[in-house]
């Protein structure tokens, strides 16, 4: 087992939990974390092939820095709109956001 | 050698046509001028037949014929054109002139009907479709006006829709002629297919059956002969398509008298006198017109003795009478079957006007219940009287010398169908007697509010009347000068003496029969019917045909229809339903899907690209 594929499952590891949590949870904190933490398998993932891919290059490295960025403003978006959505409903349980059918 | 008039023959159906436009028009509001714009287009086109007669007796020999392209596909153009021959210019006379006379009368027998501008409309059409059938030069205009004509009679038929057994029996009379006009339909398609060109004209069929002859096989001509004759038979009623005929009588009375007796019935046996040389060719053919005309005269005249309705009696004596034309046209004499035409149209005319007269004063149509009119119907009894004897073959009355040119005939073809014919002969004499007796002699058995009718009917009365004494005339065993007219040959009278006393003698025993069993009473009614009560049953009952039928044709196809409709309910309706439920289904699977619930999206789009993945994967080992 090279060291690449180590990584590699451990980022489809984190990715999967993160998937459970998306999918399960009710708090929706608790998925936005989820969320976070399947965007940190992906940058992982880009990490991993930029140092130890076929043709390793630095790009990977720099991928994960936009992607951590971006990550990080899209963190922001989501919980203002929980806290908006708090104040409406007083709740942060998934099953009672059903506004998409609308 | 004028033409003058012949140029113009196409106007003869144009008239009621017109006629026909303006009444449909103008729809209801029209009333009684209605009334009267058909009778004066029939009045017109009378006037123009007549001119065109007297020109044809005036000794043009040559027909005129006149033809245009009518439609042109790739190599073959199809005419469509008028013919105006002898035969022709006879047929034109008989429709126009009685088509007038019962439009005159209509005008009174009608005059209470809220649709009589309607009524006066079909007629019109009616006429026209008739008059172009006479005029046509060939087959294929033929059929088209041979079609149009059973449709009118069929919005005749069932002019009174509101009473259910008119609508029967205008539906019955559409089917059953349908059945005959399948057999023509068919022959058409094989003339068409076999004749050289194409040729669907009269003429031309006459060159290759008559005068070339053996260009079509005679397997073949048979064939063409007898599905013509079909047609024939289910447009003239005869036996095994009789049925519709006496159901038919459910329409206004004149319509029984122009289309059901005089006219459109007459059709089959115009047909058959058109294309004769076909028949001609093929002996075979001519043997089966001849026995199935001499079957359906006596046996119609036979059910006509133990019917109790006046039109039904007067509708089992016109199968009988054109049963009668067939069998001169089945014994090679087109002769005496157009003279027994010409003559029936009149009488038989004047018969059915006759009953409507009494009809419309009795408001029965049951001679059981009618009694003694002679008294309070002068005009109506005498004439009816006429019409009567002239059915019944009494001389000097018209029917007596056709019936005696179909019989002589008859005799000189075949003994057997000779004495069939004279048969039959007596008992339509009996039943006529029987019908006049019971109707117009013995005591009233209703309350006395019959009366004459109005001019405007009795006037046609009398017309017809002075017609059925003296039409026989043209044609006697004396004076041949009918048949070479019509068709260029002196008819052959030979034994013809022996016919005449036969013929009047049965003629005179039935009558005489009739007027001892119902005015003297010498013989008791029942007679008959309680010495042989089933022989009386089956008679009143038709001889069963029409439950036959019922049982035979009727009742599978009922059977048939109904698995059809259910095939169509349950496997058509079904797929089709089934189509819609699974479409629906899918639907709310999908809103049931689609609940706003971000994380079941989620696992929705998880699920599709599982599975996508695993049929990417799976390809490799596929």
């Amino acid at each position: 087992m090279t060291i690449l594929s180590s990584y590699l499952t451990l980022a489809a590891v984190l990715f999967c939990v993160g998937l459970y949590g998306v999918l399960t949870k009710r708090n929706a904190i608790i998925v936005l974390l989820s969320v976070e933490l399947m965007l940190n398998a992906v940058n992982l993932n880009l990490i991993a092939f930029s140092k130890y891919g076929v043709n390793p290059s630095l790009a990977g490295q720099i991928f994960t820095l936009f992607t951590i960025t971006v990550a990080a403003a899209e963190a922001a978006v989501g919980v203002a709109i929980l806290v908006v959505l708090y104040r409406s409903r007083a709740t942060v349980n998934v099953d009672e956001f059903d506004e998409l059918r609308r | 050698m004028s033409t003058f008039f012949a140029e113009y023959a196409w106007l003869v159906p144009l008239f009621p046509l017109i006629a026909f436009a303006i009444l449909t028009a103008t729809g209801r509001g029209a009333k009684r001028a209605g009334a009267w714009i058909g009778t004066a287009a029939t009045f017109l086109s009378l006037v123009l037949s007549i001119c065109i007669a007297v020109e044809r007796l005036s000794g043009t020999s040559t027909d005129y014929i006149r033809q245009i392209d009518w439609l042109q596909v790739g190599e073959m153009t199809l005419t469509a054109g008028f013919e105006v021959t002898n035969l022709t210019s006879l047929m034109l006379v008989v429709v126009t002139l009685v088509s007038f006379l019962v439009n005159l009368y209509s005008q009174g027998y009608m005059r209470e009907d809220d649709r009589i501008s309607t009524f006066f409309a079909y007629v019109a059409l009616f006429t026209s479709s008739m008059l172009g059938l006479v005029l046509s030069d060939n087959l294929l205009t033929f059929y088209i006006f041979w079609e149009l004509v059973g449709v009118c009679s069929f919005l005749l038929v069932g002019f009174w829709y509101q009473k259910p057994e008119a609508k029967a029996a205008a539906k019955k009379a559409f089917i059953v002629t349908r059945i005959g006009d399948l057999g023509l339909f068919i022959a058409l398609l094989l003339l068409f297919w076999y004749m050289p060109g194409n040729a669907l004209d009269f003429s031309s069929i006459h060159n290759v059956f008559g005068t070339q002859g053996g260009v079509i096989a005679t397997g073949i001509t048979t064939l063409i002969a007898l599905l013509i004759f079909v047609g024939a038979v289910g447009k003239s009623g005869q036996f095994p398509l009789h049925v519709w005929l006496p159901d038919a009588m459910e329409g206004p009375t004149p319509i029984s008298a122009l289309i059901h007796a005089a006219t459109m019935v007459a059709a089959g046996v115009f047909l058959v006198a058109r294309t004769f040389p076909v028949f001609e060719a093929s002996p075979a053919a001519m043997t089966t017109v001849a026995i199935v005309g001499a079957f359906t005269a006596i046996f119609a005249a036979t059910i006509g003795i133990a019917q109790n309705d006046i039109k039904r009696i007067l509708a089992y004596s016109t199968i009988s009478q054109l049963g009668y034309m067939m069998l001169a046209l089945g014994v090679g004499s087109v002769t005496a079957a157009m003279f027994h035409l010409f003559t029936h149209a009149f009488f038989k005319a004047l018969l059915f006007l006759g009953a409507g007269s009494v009809i419309h004063s009795v408001h029965t149509q049951d001679i059981r219940e009618m009694g003694g009119l002679g008294s309070r119907m002068k005009i109506t009894a005498w004439t009816f009287g006429i019409g009567a004897l002239a059915l019944s073959g009494i001389p000097p009355f018209a029917g007596f010398w056709s019936k005696d040119a179909v019989l002589t005939e008859a005799l000189n073809k075949s003994p057997i169908l000779f004495i069939v014919g004279v048969v039959a002969a007596f008992f339509t004499a009996l039943y006529m007697a029987r019908l006049y007796f019971l109707v117009f002699a013995g005591k009233p058995r209703q309350d006395g509010h019959a009366h004459e009718s109005p001019p405007v009917m009795t006037i046609p009365l009398i017309v017809l009347a002075v017609l059925s004494l003296f039409a026989g005339f043209v044609e006697t065993p004396f004076n041949g000068w009918f048949g070479e007219w019509l068709t260029g040959e002196t008819a052959d009278h030979h034994g013809s003496g022996l016919v005449m006393v036969v013929s009047v003698a049965v003629g005179l025993l039935g009558v005489y029969l009739g007027w001892l069993i119902y005015v003297k009473g010498t013989i008791s009614r029942d007679i008959v019917s309680s010495r042989m009560p089933g022989l009386v049953m089956v008679l009143e009952r038709k001889y069963y045909i029409d439950e036959l039928y019922h049982l035979i044709f009727v009742k599978p196809l009922y059977a048939a229809g109904k698995l059809l409709e259910a095939f169509d309910e349950y496997v058509v309706d079904g797929a089709v339903r089934l189509t819609g439920r699974a479409a629906n289904a899918l639907g709310r699977l999908n809103t049931r899907l689609q609940n706003g619930q971000v994380q079941s999206y989620a696992l929705t789009a998880l699920i599709g690209i599982v599975i996508l993945l695993l049929a990417i994967a799976g390809r490799r080992f596929w």
